[in-house]
């Protein structure tokens, strides 16, 4: 994460291509993303704080640019595992916050109806496959979504998100191997926030992760993942090599967990000036700075996206707490499908995507060979 | 190249072929495979080697090395990749290449595929298929039947064939189902039993038991490799003994067990797994909450010890349950 002369210039290298890719709406989408999910999460809190949210709470507090800017690059038919810290995808494809919110409190309308709480869900109509607690779980199934998409000859593409702590277990390896084997179209989006829950990097590895994607045969790189063009910029050239047939990339966006594991965790284990350190560097202030500074936008263009999220927000929070809690029955029902029902798509928000353009730079829908 | 759950045909088979357990196995898969275009076998040697039992032998040959897919040694990327092309809409049949390698790849089985459905509305049509059994010196690690271990796991199905007929039939409808369905097919089958197989498409229902012979006496519940032992055991014992062969254990046919139970009065639950917690434990509780009344004598079962399946042939015989074991445990419910 040093700025070296080398990442200066690799910066500015990504600031031309994202220039060229991205419209001044997509930035205000962006930034848009990045408020509503802080919002949407400290609104999220506050619920839990209020004994409204049973269980627990768990937020992705300073890397919202990171699955804001990996899922924008997404076409609709692309298909998603979304983590725990990546309220913003979800978002990005097409999850409102009262449904978010619902989840959280156990209502009726939550994405899992109440069979599921927290971040453990995903939206089948919108191309989403839930987490599950086990990590890297995900990393396997989207590897096979991307098995399915090549057996299939479609140009479309996995992406998932874990953290730096998965790692450390097999089940990474298993996947990354194997998508790597068969050059798969899945894009894994790695957050190293610093910790996993309360174990330090220097604990958790002795070689960056991000390292080892050269040894499963597929390209690694790391990125400011509190820079949410760079994740963008990193994410469609990962997305553009996967749906041209070159398999999958491993993208370590470097970044830090802002708020404990879960809401009962008081971070003790942080050193304060590292956190102070990580809050200079907030990814929704830094973005608001440049959208004023190189993008054009004035500072009451960036403060009333600021405000109009909140209010959607505060809506979005009356709606799910109006919402009812679901019926009892339905504790004994959902066990065994009685048919297949394919998933659905999820938004695509980027202009290059959804004015009808190809965004990626190739063949729309191309079939490519296996 | 989604929705393609066909419901299992019911036309009566006009041909019939004279298959090994093992041969229909194959029949069915490559039936379903040339039938369907979403289905696929994953799983560790199966393509160029055909796999460990020679189940996918020639498959290769036949849907190319894509729709015959030779995974790394890696369980847990065999069942979690099958996964998610199953959400996409693939049919995969995974291949351990023996059951007791399901503990390297339980967590996906366990923790993903049988709870999408659940907790998410998402369909997971897969099958896994466990080559399980002992009694031929495969030891602690090639011998388990770990079934029990499944139906401690709401979301997934558990099926048990005991014949060839059934090996195909049971098979076929597993791939049709929208579920993840464990198939147990006992490795002591393979070659040692053949009966006469329908040919062409031939689906059983899961969830129904089978009267492998009719009786009045005494009720042997049993399913995979037992069900040959006990209809060897009634045979040489000469008794009016039924035999209901479960092929399910989940759904588990309620309705027929206790049918047969009330009828006879008496019941014994058979199986080579081990014995605690297990389906004779679940049977013979069903039984005594639903047929109380209509017993004449305890049920009892006979199952393997709570051991680990020993290596050598007079411990691992000590182990399994035999013939004589069998025809021990009949007599004595008879007598009673």
């Amino acid at each position: 994460m040093e700025t070296t002369d080398a990442s200066v210039v690799a910066r500015g290298r990504v600031r031309e291509l994202a220039d060229a890719a991205l419209t001044r709406e997509d930035r205000a989408s962006l930034f848009r993303f990045m408020v509503m999910m802080r919002t949407s999460e400290e609104r999220a809190l506050t619920l839990y704080k209020q004994g409204k949210v049973p269980g627990s709470f768990y937020d992705g507090r300073g890397q919202e640019a990171i699955s804001v800017g990996a899922a924008f690059v997404l076409r609709p038919e692309d298909r998603t595992c979304i983590l725990h810290r990546d309220l913003g995808a979800h978002l990005v494809r097409g999850v409102t916050p009262d449904r978010y919110l619902a989840n959280y409190m156990g209502r009726a309308t939550g994405v899992t109806g109440g069979k599921d709480g927290n971040m453990h869900f995903g939206d089948r109509r919108l191309g989403a496959v839930g987490m599950v607690s086990m990590l890297p779980d995900m990393a396997l199934v989207a590897t096979g979504m991307a098995l399915a998409f090549k057996m299939r000859r479609e140009a479309r593409v996995a992406m998932t998100f874990f953290g730096e702590g998965s790692t450390a277990n097999g089940q990474w390896h298993e996947a990354m191997n194997f998508a790597g084997i068969h050059r798969l179209p899945v894009v894994f989006v790695l957050e190293n926030n610093r910790f996993a829950y309360s174990t330090p990097n220097e604990l958790e590895f002795a070689v960056d992760p991000v390292e080892r994607a050269h040894s499963y045969g597929f390209a690694g790189v790391t990125v400011d993942g509190n820079d949410v063009e760079d994740v963008f910029e990193a994410a469609r050239e990962a997305v553009d090599l996967a749906r041209a047939g070159g398999g999958p990339t491993l993208i370590e966006c470097q970044t830090m967990r802002m708020h404990g594991h879960g809401a009962h965790d008081d971070m003790r284990y942080v050193p304060s000036e590292l956190h102070a350190e990580w809050e200079r560097r907030d990814p929704i202030n830094r973005y608001a700075e440049r959208l004023t500074s190189d993008y054009g936008f004035s500072s009451g263009e960036v403060e009333e996206v600021r405000s109009e999220v909140r209010s959607y927000v505060d809506e979005c929070a009356a709606k799910a707490l109006a919402s009812p809690m679901p019926d009892p029955e339905l504790a004994a029902t959902g066990v065994f499908a009685e048919e297949f029902e394919a998933l659905g798509d999820g938004h695509a928000p980027w202009s290059q995507v959804s004015h009808g353009h190809n965004g990626n730079g190739a063949t729309p829908v191309s079939r490519r060979a296996a | 190249m989604s929705g393609l759950a066909a419901a299992p045909t019911g036309a009566p088979p006009t041909e019939t072929r004279l298959m090994t357990y093992l041969e229909a196995i194959s029949d069915a898969l490559r039936q379903e495979m040339r039938r369907d275009e979403t289905v696929f076998c994953l799983g560790e040697d199966i393509g160029a080697f055909g796999g460990a039992f020679k189940v996918t032998d020639e498959f290769v040959e036949e849907f190319g090395a894509d729709r015959c897919l030779d995974a790394p040694l890696a369980e847990n990327a065999i069942i979690g990749t099958a996964v998610g092309a199953a959400v996409e809409g693939l049919r995969p049949v995974c291949e351990m290449q023996f059951a007791d390698f399901i503990a390297c790849g339980f967590d996906q089985l366990v923790n993903v595929a049988a709870k999408l459905h659940y907790r998410q509305g998402i369909a997971v049509p897969m099958v896994v298929r466990l080559p399980s059994g002992g009694g031929f010196s495969g030891g602690p690690f090639h011998s388990q039947n770990p079934e029990a271990w499944f139906l401690q796991t709401p979301g997934l199905k558990v099926v048990t064939p005991a014949t060839a007929a059934d090996a195909k039939g049971l098979l076929v409808s597993a791939i049709r189902d929208p579920n993840p369905v464990c198939y147990l097919e006992h490795k002591g089958l393979y070659r040692h039993v053949k009966d006469e197989v329908p040919e062409g498409e031939y689906a059983i229902p899961l969830g129904k038991a089978r009267i492998a012979r009719a009786g009045g006496e005494l009720t042997v519940i049993a399913y995979g490799s037992s069900v040959h032992l006990a209809l060897r055991a009634a045979e040489e014992l000469e008794e009016d003994i039924e035999v209901l062969d479960l092929r399910s254990l989940c759904p588990l046919d309620h309705e027929a067990v206790l049918d047969s139970v009330r009828k006879t009065g008496k019941a014994l639950v058979a199986h080579e797994a081990t014995r605690s917690c297990g389906v004779g434990a679940e049977v013979a509780a069903l039984i005594t909450e639903h047929a109380f009344e209509d017993l004449d004598a305890p049920v009892r079962r006979l199952t393997a010890p709570d051991v680990p399946i020993p290596f050598s042939p007079p411990l691992e015989q000590a182990t399994l349950p035999q013939l004589e074991d069998m025809k021990e445990a009949c007599s004595a419910l008879l007598a009673y």
